[in-house]
């Protein structure tokens, strides 16, 4: 995960990139400590495919492609109402389903705070943990740099 | 050049296959390899496989890796022959390498850069000395830890740009050209070319990125800047509207900076080439930048002279699977052409013998 | 919400089989296919439109929709993610419910036939109205076959595109859930 600046980001950006990065099995340990989710109908997939990964050539000029990565995509409609949508890296099909059932349970005021308190705030927790983690590993490899000795005339 | 359909063989290529797989198995006393091994313990090859594959997905190529039996190149045609059956969703926004989580980033052209110089998890410095500990198997101790604060890490033209001394991008939002869906053309744009390059062999592009150094097309390169790390990968779906992060994407970046004598429209200044590429792959973001670099020879107005500096030349030739599809195909049955051929043959030597 | 119509049951399944039936549509041109079984399509698709659309667009492929889509278009963005374009000459697919000037449509060029757009038209009926005849690559004798929902002068339209072969635009013509395809080589006259 980037440093990007997430205040820029609306709440439902911030929880569908926290569902992106968790696994199946992550979403269902923590599903196990919120009500349980509406039934729902799925609209659309889950299905593999591609994303076409862009870069910038010189890293802020004209866009080109870089190669593609897998993605897999689902959109349910639950029982009470909402569409969720997930788009999550890699093929893991009931991934995709659980995250779009939570993004679509999460824009319901009953259940929002419940989801965010037992889903997605251990979840992106877990995330930055790790992050900070890999920091403090890159910190540790930061060169300090000494003189060895100064010339005087 | 024609071709002859022969049938026959089936018995014998099942059969063949049947003895790879046992092969591949080797001894199955010894405990079978899994892909979340290789994907773990065998990172860079997952990496190149990735790259050369042309599709970021860590466990695909791990499984390429074991059915080619550790032949990268075939584990990159098997990864080119997967992404072709699955539809493509979208194109990302590009990617702000600016703002990657930083594993590694380090320059040789600026002792204090800003953000500092991060060696993160590297080769460089050990004294390439087997470690036969490894034979063993043994539990690494855990990697140090240091606090840390967020610093900003800007880019090396960033740092160098004010003075007007090194060349600036050029932001742009066009439609970049696509090589998986249109024919290339000659001369290529640069966004063409750095796709080429991104899936291009590791091997010939660093044999090509040397050739610069050693004065074929020479020019004079320092390392800017290279940075390893996870960038987020955004798309914006017609049903949403705006921007999802949908996942990390393990990259490497290189800017490589070369200096430049000017020219009728430019003043001197240092240019810079760019490499980024899948995964942890340093030598293959150099190489890559280095030969951008070089490609650029006809938009800065130097005389292409070097293999190098050839766009047809790098570009058609770097393309591993193209290039093993056409190389290989010649172990096919060709026995229809060399009759041909033969009999071609005997008839000159038949001429030049009635001639004497 | 059109979004809450589903596309194919099955997406692979469904996409295969109708890119199989507009196969044999267009290698044996007047030859009636039914396609889009059980597909709920939004207005103003019919099945077989709806089933030739899903299959045929993606990201990949430019689609141009008229005005009249209206809701048919929400779910087909949702469902065949097209690149839409919102001119006729600049689509791979366009789709119309009343027959435009073929001419509008990309005929490709004589180094690249391959660009040449395919047009799905929505028509009322086939195997009744008015009678054609048709004759050219993929028949080995010529056939006729009833159509309802063309205009009158189809044939001579048709004549002006098919002259420009190996350009030239394929037709898709779609009612309820059949197709019959007319690929440029086709010869069409009154009959």
């Amino acid at each position: 995960m980037s440093q990007a600046n997430p205040i820029s980001k609306s709440p439902r950006q911030i929880w569908m990139a926290v569902l992106a990065r968790a696994t199946a099995a992550d979403l269902r340990a923590h599903l196990a400590d919120a009500p349980v989710l509406p039934g729902y109908r799925v609209l659309r997939g889950p299905e593999a495919g591609l994303v076409m990964v862009r870069g910038r050539a010189g890293g802020g000029g004209a866009p080109f492609n870089l190669g593609e990565m897998s993605v897999t995509r689902c959109t349910v409609r639950d029982d009470e109402g909402q569409i969720g949508h997930a788009y999550v890296a890699g093929r893991d099909a009931a991934q995709a389903e659980l995250a779009a059932r939570i993004d679509a349970a999460l824009q319901s005021d009953l259940r929002h705070d419940q989801l965010q308190a037992a889903v997605i705030a251990p979840l992106a927790a877990a995330q930055q943990s790790a992050q900070a983690t890999q920091a403090r590993k890159a910190a540790a490899t930061r060169v300090q740099f000494f003189t060895l000795a100064t010339m005087r005339s | 050049m024609a071709y002859v359909a022969v049938k026959g063989g089936e018995r014998a290529i099942d059969n063949a296959h049947r003895w790879m797989v046992e092969e591949r198995r080797g001894n199955p006393q010894v405990p079978d390899l899994t892909p979340t091994q290789i994907g773990e313990q065998l990172g860079r090859a997952v990496d190149r496989v990735m790259a050369e594959g042309s599709l970021f997905d860590p466990g695909l190529a791990a499984l390429a890796i074991k059915q080619a039996q550790g032949d990268l190149i075939e584990a990159a045609f098997l990864v080119r022959a997967y992404r072709t059956t699955l539809p493509r969703f979208a194109s990302s926004l590009p990617l702000e390498t600016a703002e990657m989580s930083i594993k590694r980033r380090i320059s040789a052209v600026f002792k204090d850069m800003p953000g500092g110089q991060i060696l993160g998890p590297t080769y460089d410095y050990t004294h390439r000395l087997l470690d036969f500990a490894l034979e063993a198997g043994f539990t690494p101790p855990a990697p140090a830890e240091l606090p840390t604060e967020v610093e900003a890490m800007p880019r090396i033209h960033d740092i160098l740009g004010h003075e007007g001394l090194i060349e600036e991008d050029v932001p742009s939002n066009a439609e970049p050209f696509d090589i998986t869906r249109s024919p290339l053309q000659f001369p290529a744009g640069r966004d063409a070319r750095l796709q080429s390059l991104a899936r291009g062999d590791e091997g010939f592009l660093l044999a090509i990125g040397y050739s610069t150094q050693r004065g074929w097309g020479g020019s004079h390169p320092f390392v800017g800047e290279i940075r390893v790390g996870d960038a987020n990968v955004e798309i914006v779906p017609p049903e949403l509207g705006f921007a999802i992060d949908i996942g990390d994407l393990a990259l490497t970046e290189c800017q490589m900076v070369n200096q430049f004598a000017g020219s009728k429209s430019q003043p001197p200044q240092f240019t810079r080439g760019y490499g980024l590429v899948f995964g942890h792959a340093e030598r293959k973001a150099m190489a890559m930048a280095l030969v951008d670099r070089a490609l650029r020879a006809g938009e800065l107005g130097e005389e292409a002279t070097a293999p190098a500096q050839n766009q047809e030349f790098v570009i058609y030739h770097c393309d591993n699977i193209e290039a093993t599809g056409f190389v290989e195909h010649l172990k096919l049955p060709h026995y229809v052409d060399f009759q041909s051929e033969l009999e071609t043959v005997r008839r000159m030597r038949a001429d030049a013998e009635a001639a004497q | 919400m059109s979004l809450d119509l589903p596309g194919f049951a099955d997406p692979v399944l469904g996409a295969q089989s109708t890119f199989r039936a507009v196969l044999e549509a267009m290698s044996r041109p007047g030859t009636v296919v039914k396609i889009g079984a059980g597909l709920t399509p939004p207005a103003p698709l019919n099945a077989a439109s709806a089933a030739v659309l899903l299959t045929l667009i993606d990201a990949d492929t430019a689609l141009y929709l008229p005005p009249e889509a209206g809701a048919a278009r929400e779910w087909l963005v949702f469902h065949a993610t097209p690149r839409m374009v919102e001119s006729m000459p600049e689509a791979d697919f366009a789709l119309a419910l009343a027959m435009p000037d073929l001419g509008f449509l990309n005929a490709g060029t004589d180094d690249g036939p391959e660009e040449g757009a395919t047009l799905i038209l929505q028509i009322e009926g086939i195997a009744y109205g008015e009678l054609f005849e048709l004759s050219g690559p993929g028949l080995p004798a010529p056939r006729r076959i009833a159509l309802r929902g063309l205009p009158n002068d189809f044939a001579a339209r048709w004549a002006a595109n098919h002259r420009k072969f190996p350009r030239g635009v394929d037709l898709i013509l779609c009612a309820g859930d059949e197709i019959v395809a007319f690929p440029r080589s086709l010869n069409i006259r009154e009959a």
